[in-house]
């Protein structure tokens, strides 16, 4: 299969890694002091988080705690915002994403991305899910392409419902179904990375259930970041749970630890329903 | 604790609070009369113990219902989750103490047979202690505090103690008097429940531990040479 090329590795250790504060042998994604400014606005404070591979991480707290900053920071989303600069390190197995040798397109073909609104392209069905693996040049053949599309579909649980309509607009579909139909053109490139920023706030309750079954899939290969509001929802598909107040990294550890027996008193004011 | 935003969920565990402290205070009463009957042979004060079994029954009837409809309205998570649960298993707890305050009400009339003595004496003295402890738990519980919690949790060694040097002596005596033995057998029942209150008592002990700390208590409790020592 026609991958891109992996990204060279680092030999210059950084700050953070003589520091002593070297990812753990699983971490797919490791954020380092993370800050990002708005012109003079700070938004992120200083935020280190370890992301394991093959586990679903989920960053909660309140509307402008900076979670959804953090997450569009994996894929470098921030730099297609004027005066948006970001400091620390991102290092996603052990690359600096923010070096000058990273090509951003690349990496967000490797770090995919389902937003809150989804946001199919002005194309067919087929087209929406087959535009990412025709521009990385991933599928060989028009067979392969079909396969490729089929299986994204079914994933994302959308197969049996547009099967007998792969040429109608993605734009027909209904906002679940167009938020299915993101899903599977984000798989169907086969990132490495998942960020999903609320990506079932507006979808129906079997809706979000598929979504959730497909997260819980596609946990066993991928390391899938999730922005939620719903405590409920990272609760149920998460491993790991952040959270952020006020632009800071507050807490993090085990889903378990942090709705059962939380640490700090934010987060229990927080996820308890308390704050003011 | 600050309120909840939405205040009808805060409202919800407050009333379950309230529902616990009534339990609490029912089970209370019910045991100190229950050993106030025992010491005094007075049957119709006994009596009015197993009467008022019911109403802890209901309580707890009540009290699991609305923890049934806590969960599936609300979603409680964190210091929320624990308190639920917590609530559900101590209401359980003072059922059972409820319960065992009835059986012993009951063989008052089954040993008067005895001439106040000092087993019965023994028997009140430890029945003052165990209604120390689930006093002292129950206070806990309201204000919430752990290290009153322990201090009971650690006590009941104390009761275990009191527990063996009864049964001792009430042998005794039915080896020295045969014709003791029914009403002293029935005293020995008494004497078992009451250490079985205890046990209520420090399981509640570890409820509350775990409602503010998120933590279990160790499985075992101290020795009695670690109590000897304090």
């Amino acid at each position: 299969m026609s991958r891109m090329d992996p990204m060279p590795a680092l030999h210059v250790k950084s700050p953070a890694q003589m520091a002593g504060k070297a990812p753990t042998a699983t971490s797919k994604v490791s954020a380092r002091a993370v800050s990002v400014f708005y012109g003079d606005k700070q938004a992120l404070f200083d935020v280190s988080l370890e992301m394991p591979e093959r586990s679903v991480t989920a960053l909660i707290g309140p509307s402008g705690c900076g979670k959804s900053t953090f997450l569009r920071s994996i894929n470098r989303m921030n730099d297609t915002i004027p005066k948006c600069r970001v400091t620390g390190e991102i290092v996603i197995d052990g690359q600096d994403i923010n070096a000058s040798t990273v090509d951003p397109v690349l990496l967000r073909a490797q770090v995919g991305m389902v937003f809150q609104k989804p946001n199919p392209f002005p194309k067919s069905i087929f087209d929406n899910v087959a535009y990412g693996v025709r521009l990385h040049g991933l599928a060989a053949s028009k067979t392969e392409m079909q396969a490729i599309v089929e299986t994204s579909l079914r994933k994302a649980g959308l197969w049996d419902e547009v099967k007998d309509r792969l040429s109608a607009p993605g734009m027909s579909l209904s906002g679940g179904q167009q938020q299915r139909l993101v899903i599977a053109r984000a798989i169907a490139v086969n990132p490495e990375i998942i960020l999903m920023d609320e990506p079932c706030s507006a979808l129906d309750p079997i809706a979000t259930a598929k979504v959730e079954e497909l997260i819980d899939e596609l946990k066993n290969n991928y390391c899938i970041i999730i922005v939620t509001h719903s405590m409920a929802q990272a609760a149920r598909v998460s491993q790991q749970t952040a959270f952020f107040h006020l632009g800071k990294l507050i807490e993090t550890g085990p889903t378990e630890t942090i709705f059962t027996n939380p640490k700090n008193s934010r987060t229990q004011d927080y996820i308890t329903g308390r704050f003011g | 604790m600050t309120e909840h935003t939405v205040r009808s969920f805060s409202q919800d565990l407050e009333e379950l609070s309230g529902d616990l402290a009534r339990m609490g205070g029912l089970a209370e009463d019910m045991l100190s009369d229950a050993i106030q009957a025992i010491a005094s042979r007075d049957l119709a004060l006994a009596e009015t113990v197993v009467a008022r079994d019911p109403q802890i029954d209901n309580l707890e009837v009540e009290v699991e219902k609305k923890i049934l409809r806590l969960l599936a309205l609300r979603q409680p998570l964190a210091r929320d989750l624990r308190q639920t649960i917590s609530a559900l298993k101590i209401a359980s707890e003072l059922e059972r103490i409820g319960d065992l305050a009835k059986s012993i009400a009951k063989r008052v009339k089954l040993i008067d047979t005895i001439e106040p003595s000092t087993a019965l004496k023994g028997v009140a003295r430890m029945g003052r202690l165990v209604t120390a402890q689930l006093k002292r738990v129950l206070d806990a519980y309201t204000a919430l505090e752990t290290d009153a919690a322990s201090k009971v949790w650690a006590r009941d060694e104390e009761v275990d103690e009191h527990y063996q040097s009864l049964f001792r002596e009430v042998v005794t005596y039915m080896i020295e008097d045969p014709r003791t033995i029914s009403a002293c057998a029935h005293l020995l029942f008494v004497a078992k429940n009451l250490e079985r209150i205890g046990d209520h008592c420090t399981n509640i002990a570890e409820e509350i531990h775990f409602l503010v700390t998120g933590e279990q208590l160790p499985v075992e409790r101290p020795k009695v040479d670690a109590l000897n020592r304090n």
